[in-house]
């Protein structure tokens, strides 16, 4: 175990060290901030450098004055107490010196504070909604919309592919639907939450700020440069908190425009498939079931159905998945309070349908039984 | 005890009172609740610390190894709970059973019993903590912080979380009014406020803070109660509700708490370093002032622990302006310190290192403090590894470190022995060492970019996070050696004289070591 956990140690710190010539890719070791690519990030960068100076002098002075204390006043060597306490002259200069101190600091952080603030006429608006554990998105002008799963495939993850995981620059940072906004814009991120509280951070841009549910918040930044930006949830959401990375991509206007009309052309695409006239088999819905699953589900409920002891219940077997079908229907779309199962209703009528479908005919759930799209719409009332 | 047998006292307690098991669970006298506050508080440290070798030792590279994330956070949150409200606090108050009434000659709390309930509440609270791993769903896995909604997620663990802090409120409380009572209605003829020594000042203001502010933390985690059970919408958005008014209110409590936690500390550090310098405290009436605006200010800063939640710029502004004023006063105290040790005569005992390793580190904490005060440094780092150093520098080599220094510093009057001085200086430079290596690399993790509690991270973290984790566990096993050099002091030891040490000052060291059972019967005159 020991000589195991060792090795696959070295073997991730090399590949981390690797890293570092890397392009494009975080570099490891890092002991600053992330170099800014956005006009309030270099700010940040900037504020934080400055004070940092400020710091280191007041640091060795202060220290500086104690070392010598503690060198040449040591009883030791013979050093005498001196019985002074008390002088308020001194005491009003170290009050008086730190205050102008601050106030040097905090004019520059003032504005900057003002200037992240002003969310006004932006050229683009993406609202993003936090998920436990995935991240949604909607661009509002343009009528976008999808969804963004971690793309780290669980078996790196759990350690089974260690060999896998220390290849990837992009380990846990990576997601399956990137955001997708042009260089130099203003682009306004509206940020809200379906469950809990999570937090929208992309470290080079500048931004975080938590999704909170029932509330709208908003926040901006202007990329500088094209490139590929990563972030991760930053407000503690529950389980998966560590697996809801965030990944910005930032791209030339032109090709910006291109992705746009064809996450349009997509969508058309998609209602199209989703005539609800359609009858679907039990089959079908299966296969497409199993997909809603592992997008959604596999996280607490496992892909073998039995959960985790004692925290989140196994789905094979259990008296909800094999048992009354609008129960199961009510569990989904509603959840249970009180616990982690959150309500499911932002996933569409197939989704739900296809998936309660899947979860009543796979291990040991043999019903046999099939929910339409329909039976979701209806339930939904 | 020989000596108070010659009182003619009539009770006879000391003939009479419990011996054993029972002595404990009766008693009202203020050193053995002081004992057992500090025993309670060293063995929830135990506890606490092996909740967080644990989630250090799944931290100690990338990938799932040993828990599943569910677990992880049960780990984080439950190390926070336990070391917050179980160890520090309860440590705090265990030198003020100890000490105030040694400082003031006092010959007791002001109220006895009160006193034993106080202390016998944080067992079954701890009991409830601890027992809550056990239940369906395990421990609340919410943070230390308990944001709604996502505490209203958790399963019974959470209810028993809310109960045990509860009875950690009233025991708080409790203790409080206790030291404050005792402080303000029991000096000894003479002693006016402004010549109490300076760890009395410090636990006078702490307890005001303390029936402040656990009232507040009462209602929260009430109104958290009924939303999870009784139908209440208080931070259910779709009910009406507001989640961030759940962070207001944590945080107007949760903001004096820190100061609880180390103004105390400063009492202790400003008892230290006097007596090893062999020189009066610099600036005694400063000090005062400085700590009474420390504790005012800590009303007023509370929403800098959520600067991300999307408040106006007005509000970032107050915020940030009010946290940065907070240095002024905690500058005036660390150049008094100095200022103190400044042409002294000083000798490096145990106590003075761990007071000079304090003032030391614990201003690294603070610079960090300062940083993080400025909202858009801030909102970079917030909810990342530096804030996790950060107040691990102040709570750690802050609190935790005084601690130390406190117990070296008075135990030869608590058990009439010497502790070990060659062990007790390895102790210090062990816990120093391992402390820096294990807290300083997480400023350059967060600077990078990696979230604080998570189970799992990226790769770029590898190498710093795994450093971590070694310095952990050099950090909690040094602490046996603690524990080693306590119970040798306590068991043998070279005698202790009555003033231990040659710089000492104050009426604590006018009584016997060990101190008798009672002392200060007649109270004595301070000119």
């Amino acid at each position: 175990m020991t000589s195991k956990l060792g090795s696959t140690f070295a073997a991730a710190a090399t590949a981390a060290a690797a890293l570092v010539a890397g392009a494009g890719a975080a570099s490891a070791n890092q002991y600053n901030l992330q170099p800014p690519q956005s006009m309030i990030a270099t700010q940040i960068y900037d504020l934080h450098t400055l004070i940092m100076w400020i710091i280191f002098a007041i640091f060795v002075l202060v220290f500086g004055v104690m070392t010598i204390a503690i060198i040449k006043h040591r009883k030791s060597i013979g050093h005498e107490a001196q019985q002074f306490h008390e002088n308020t002259t001194v005491e009003i200069i170290w009050t008086i010196i730190p205050f102008i101190i601050l106030i040097g600091m905090a004019y520059p952080a003032t504005k900057t504070i003002i200037a992240m603030k002003d969310t006004s006429s932006p050229d683009i608006t993406i609202k993003a909604t936090g998920y436990q554990w995935k991240w949604g998105y909607d661009y509002l002008q343009e009528g976008v919309s999808f969804y963004s799963n971690l793309a780290t495939p669980r078996d790196q993850i759990d350690g089974h592919n260690v060999e896998a995981r220390n290849k990837n620059p992009n380990y846990l940072l990576e997601v399956d639907n990137a955001v997708i906004v042009p260089v130099g814009k203003k682009v306004r991120i509206i940020v809200t939450a379906n469950d809990v509280i999570h937090a929208w951070w992309v470290p080079a841009l500048g931004v975080k700020q938590d999704a909170i549910p029932g509330f709208v918040r908003d926040t901006w930044f202007r990329a500088d440069k094209v490139g590929v930006y990563r972030g991760q949830c930053a407000e503690l959401c529950g389980k998966d908190h560590g697996f809801m990375p965030i990944v910005v991509e930032v791209v030339e206007p032109e090709k910006y425009a291109a992705w746009i009309g064809e996450q349009k052309k997509k969508s058309t695409a998609q209602a199209v498939a989703l005539d609800p006239a359609k009858q679907w088999t039990l089959d079908e819905l299966k296969a497409q079931g199993e997909k809603v699953y592992a997008a959604n589900c596999v996280a607490c409920h496992q892909a073998n159905g039995m959960g985790l002891p004692n925290t989140f219940p196994a789905l094979s077997g259990s008296k909800i998945a094999g048992g009354d079908k609008a129960a199961h229907l009510d569990m989904v779309l509603n959840g249970k309070p009180g616990t982690a199962m959150a309500p499911f209703k932002h996933l569409s009528d197939l989704e739900i349908a296809s998936v309660i479908t899947f979860e009543r005919n796979s291990w040991a759930n043999k019903t046999g039984d099939m929910v339409a799209p329909a039976d979701v719409k209806a339930a939904r009332k | 005890m020989e000596a108070a047998h010659g009182h003619d006292h009539g009770q006879g307690e000391h003939a009479h009172h419990p011996t054993g098991f029972m002595r404990w669970v009766t008693t009202t006298n203020h050193k053995d609740i002081g004992t057992l506050y500090l025993w309670f508080s060293f063995s929830m440290f135990i506890v606490g610390g092996t909740l967080a070798l644990m989630l250090r030792a799944e931290l100690f590279q990338p990938g799932l190894q040993l828990w599943e994330p569910h677990f992880f956070n049960q780990l984080t949150t439950m190390h926070g709970l336990i070391m917050v409200f179980g160890a520090i606090m309860p440590a705090f108050v265990g030198f003020a059973n100890w000490q105030v009434p040694l400082m003031i000659g006092a010959p007791d709390m002001a109220f006895a019993r009160m006193n034993n309930w106080s202390f016998w509440l944080l067992p079954p609270a701890a009991t409830l903590l601890v027992v809550s791993f056990f239940v369906p769903g395990g421990a609340t896995a919410a943070g230390w912080t308990i944001y709604a909604p996502l505490s209203t997620q958790m399963g019974p663990g959470m209810d028993l979380a809310i109960f045990a802090l509860h009875i950690m409120g009233a025991s708080s409380i409790m203790g409080s009014i206790n030291i404050a009572t005792t402080i303000l209605n029991m000096r000894a003829p003479g002693m006016t406020l402004m010549k109490m020594p300076l760890f009395v000042w410090t636990w006078l203001i702490t307890a005001y803070l303390l029936i402040a502010v656990m009232p507040v933390l009462a209602g929260a985690v009430t109104m958290l109660l009924t939303d999870r059970h009784f139908g209440t919408n208080f931070f259910n958005a779709a009910g009406g509700g507001d989640p961030v008014m759940f962070q207001h209110i944590f945080w107007f409590f949760g903001h004096p708490e820190v100061y609880i936690m180390i103004l105390p500390a400063f009492g202790i550090v400003s008892q230290i370093i006097p007596t090893f310098s062999r020189k009066p405290l610099f600036g005694y009436s400063s000090m005062v002032y400085a700590t009474s605006s420390i504790a005012i200010l800590s009303f007023i800063v509370w929403a800098h622990h959520m600067f991300t939640v999307g408040m106006p710029a007005a509000s970032q502004l107050f915020f940030m302006y009010a946290t940065m004023l907070i240095a002024v006063p905690t500058g005036v105290k660390v150049f008094n310190w100095i200022a103190t040790m400044w042409k002294g005569s000083l000798t490096f005992e145990a106590p003075m290192l761990f007071a000079i390793g304090f003032v030391f580190v614990f201003s690294m904490g603070g610079f960090t403090g300062l940083v993080l005060a400025i909202t858009p440094v801030d909102i970079q780092l917030q909810d990342t590894y530096y804030v996790v150093a950060h107040f691990h520098y102040v709570l750690v080599a802050g609190s935790l470190f005084a601690i130390f220094g406190g117990i070296y510093y008075w135990i030869p009057k608590w058990t009439g022995h010497l502790y070990n001085e060659k062990l007790g200086q390895i102790h210090f430079w062990l816990t120093m060492v391992f402390f820096n290596v294990t807290f300083f690399p997480m400023h350059f993790t967060g600077l990078a970019g990696m979230p604080r509690r998570i189970p799992d991270y990226s790769l770029q973290f590898a190498d710093f996070n795994a450093l971590s984790t070694v310095g952990a566990f050099g950090f909690g096993l040094s602490q046996l050696l603690f524990l080693y050099i306590v119970v040798t002091c306590i068991r043998s030891g070279e005698k202790a004289a009555d003033k231990s040490w040659e710089g000492a000052q104050g009426l604590e060291w006018t009584v016997p070591s060990p101190a008798p059972y009672h002392t200060f019967e007649t109270p004595p005159v301070v000119k």
